[in-house]
């Protein structure tokens, strides 16, 4: 059983340090210029948004698919062949596939482990990065997007905004608890700057853009 | 603890004996300085992001309290328990705290530069917990007991040899094996089963956001995401530096941060927490100060809290790319780290702000823009007026100071050193006192001085 919240005692015995800080932080006056607001004439949008997206994830590693229906997805997806030998697949998105697990069914997010592939719901793409944001609330586990050897996400290609300040302000109002831009698979280059694909999340990405 | 004094040559040395490692090291840092120009040119508004970037900071910084309380009240409303420590002991106390209720005997942790300044591993494995660093280039390290030379690339000091060399011993790899990709897939399946058992994941923080209370944590490798999706304890640590006022201040810093630091458009995950996964869950906030509500107040280096950590300074700097991480003998190394390691400690630091050329390559590059060489030749002036620089640079100075006030005095100092330069002897100049000529040759000695030649061509 977890403590309870509130009466924790290491908030207790920390207050003295806030107050300190605090102290300290109010009782020197910096002078500071007002908070600017971003002009949206600075910011530069690109002629085909979509060939953009298309091209930054190419470059970040991922697969981009542009599809007309959840079949062409289903075709796509058999024909790799790690797809194909998959054991355990989650899927949030059942147009496509209802994949062999049941989420539904799974409590601790340690059983997980052997997850072969997700297929999981974006919301939206970011031109200037490849970025595809996923709302948390789509996950019944948020471990899904990081445990499964691969990872598919399916969003819709009208659904694409040019750069990151009309992401955030697409997001509005942050998701409680969990959002967050996926661009390419999980990679790393922290041996002799050889870039290796599938540090740690998923091997590969796949990206199906529906109509 | 009586920490030794750092003298940046002296640690600089070895580094630099070893002529081949050095260049390698330099190239491939040269390497990532070019990714990132590559990317800031593809951004048309760049330089307007980079404006827009230290308004919010310095913003931010001049109304801290007020952001702080703000970030604290919506945290906890999130659910989020919001602890505050005054300096890295504490931080460290409060940290082993939370495992203790939770009777935690492995955790894992993502890369976070807070927690190595606070020494956050040593003390948790003096505390009988098993720490396990999940980030690639800081397990590498940690396996190799050894500190990270860079705050992005922790390993990038290691060839790959060594670190086949170390996986072998430590995870049974193949003598000999050097393949980036299979050392990098027998990582992953080492740290798939630390993962598998961490009971508490800890991560840093790379900004946290005033208006609604959440934070952000960016990674390539995805194994912050996974070291907090696992188990029910997330701790995340953050200097109270890292706040940004609004949520969509953000789109700012995610278009900056991961161009400046390796090249890429953005990292691969940009996950964004608001309160605990869920009602079985906790999410625990360290606020940490260790130092920096007192660089607040001095004017002169009040805008190196702007940093956001993204180490361009490193990558672009002459000095660092050629020394190593490991000749600042601090946890944030080169331009940035010159200037905050002295402020930790002047004493002990006092040769950092003079490692380095005030080329001004740091400042160009700095995505906030931080004005870093000015710092660093400002350091110089407070190390003399503390009396901290060396008596023979001391007084040298002051007899260029004299040299300069007086124009005979110049002018005469002049033809001495050009007659003396055609005839003193080598041994004069190239000797064991003289550290300037240890790899340097003197000029050829021009035949008149500039003096000389204006009278004769222009006054006349």
């Amino acid at each position: 059983m977890l403590p309870n919240r509130s009466e924790n005692a290491d908030a207790i015995a920390t207050t003295s340090s806030r107050r300190a800080i605090m102290d300290r932080l109010e009782s020197s006056l910096v002078d500071g210029p007002e908070l600017p607001v971003v002009d949206p004439k600075q910011l530069t949008e690109f002629e085909d948004p979509l060939e953009h997206f298309a091209s930054m994830l190419r470059m970040v590693g991922g697969q981009v698919h542009l599809i007309d229906g959840p079949e062409e997805a289903v075709a796509i997806l058999e024909a790799i062949p790690v797809f194909a030998a998959a054991k355990r697949v989650a899927s949030l998105v059942p147009e496509i596939t209802q994949g062999n697990v049941d989420i539904s069914m799974i409590d601790d997010p340690h059983s997980l482990a052997t997850l072969d592939w997700t297929i999981a719901q974006g919301e939206f793409c970011v031109a200037e990065n490849g970025a595809i944001w996923i709302d948390g609330n789509t996950l019944p586990h948020r471990v899904m997007l990081f445990i499964p050897q691969y990872l598919a996400i399916v969003v819709s290609r009208s659904q694409i905004v040019h750069h990151m300040h009309q992401a955030y302000a697409r997001v509005g109002k942050p998701p409680h608890t969990f959002g967050i831009f996926v661009s390419g698979p999980s990679k790393t280059a922290d041996i002799e700057q050889s870039l290796v694909l599938g540090a740690h999340g998923c091997r590969a990405l796949q990206v199906f853009m529906t109509a | 603890m009586k920490l030794p004094i750092v003298d940046h040559p002296t640690a600089a040395h070895d580094y630099i004996a070893d002529d081949e490692r050095s260049q390698w090291h330099d190239k491939a840092l040269w390497f990532i300085r070019s990714k990132r120009d590559k990317q800031a040119h593809d951004v048309p508004e760049w330089e307007y992001l980079r404006t827009v970037a230290s308004q919010i900071k310095t913003h931010t910084i001049a109304n801290l309290g007020r952001y702080l309380a703000e970030f604290e009240k919506n945290a906890t409303a999130l659910g989020a328990i919001v602890h505050w420590a005054a300096d890295g002991d504490e931080h460290n106390a409060i940290v082993l705290g939370i495992l203790r209720r939770h009777e935690t005997h492995r955790i894992v942790k993502s890369k976070s530069m807070l927690t190595e300044e606070c020494g956050l591993n040593h003390y948790l494995e003096n505390n009988g917990i098993d720490v396990v660093d999940t980030d690639l280039g800081e397990r590498i390290v940690q396996l190799r007991e050894e500190t990270p030379s860079h705050i992005v690339l922790p390993a990038i000091h290691i060839k790959k040899e060594e670190v086949g060399e170390t996986f072998h011993e430590h995870l049974g790899t193949d003598k000999g094996a050097s393949d980036p990709q299979y050392l990098t897939e027998a990582a992953r399946g080492h740290l798939r089963g630390k993962f598998l058992s961490g009971e508490v994941g800890i991560t840093g923080v790379n900004f946290a956001i005033a208006e609604t209370g959440g934070f952000v944590v960016c990674t390539n490798e995805g194994n912050a995401d996974l070291g907090v999706s696992l188990p029910p304890v997330h701790i995340a640590c953050m200097g109270i530096e890292k706040l940004v006022p609004r949520f969509e201040d953000l789109a700012v810093f995610t278009r900056l941060l991961a161009r400046s630091a390796t090249g890429q458009p953005i990292t691969s995950y940009t996950s964004h927490f608001h309160g605990p996964r869920d009602q079985n869950s906790e999410l625990h906030i360290v606020l940490v100060d260790n130092g920096r509500s007192r660089l607040r107040e001095s004017k002169a280096f009040r805008d190196a809290l702007h940093c956001i950590r993204c180490g361009a300074c490193m990558n672009t700097c002459p000095v660092y790319r050629r020394s190593g991480g490991h000749s600042y003998q601090a946890t944030v190394p080169g331009p940035i780290g010159s200037i905050l390691s002295p402020i930790r400690d002047a004493k002990n630091y006092k040769s950092l702000p003079f490692a380095c050329s005030l080329c001004g390559s740091c400042t160009d590059v700095c995505p906030v823009k931080i004005p870093l060489h000015h710092q660093l030749l400002a350091w110089r002036k407070e190390l003399v007026g503390k009396r901290l620089v060396s008596f023979g640079k001391r007084l040298s100075m002051k007899g260029a100071s004299v040299l300069f006030c007086y124009p005979i005095l110049f002018a005469t100092a002049g033809k001495i050193g050009r007659t003396g330069l055609k005839w003193a002897p080598r041994w004069m100049t190239h000797n064991r006192f003289n550290k300037w000529t240890i790899a340097r040759e003197l000029p050829e000695p021009p035949a008149e001085s500039f003096r000389a030649w204006y009278h004769r061509n222009r006054k006349g």
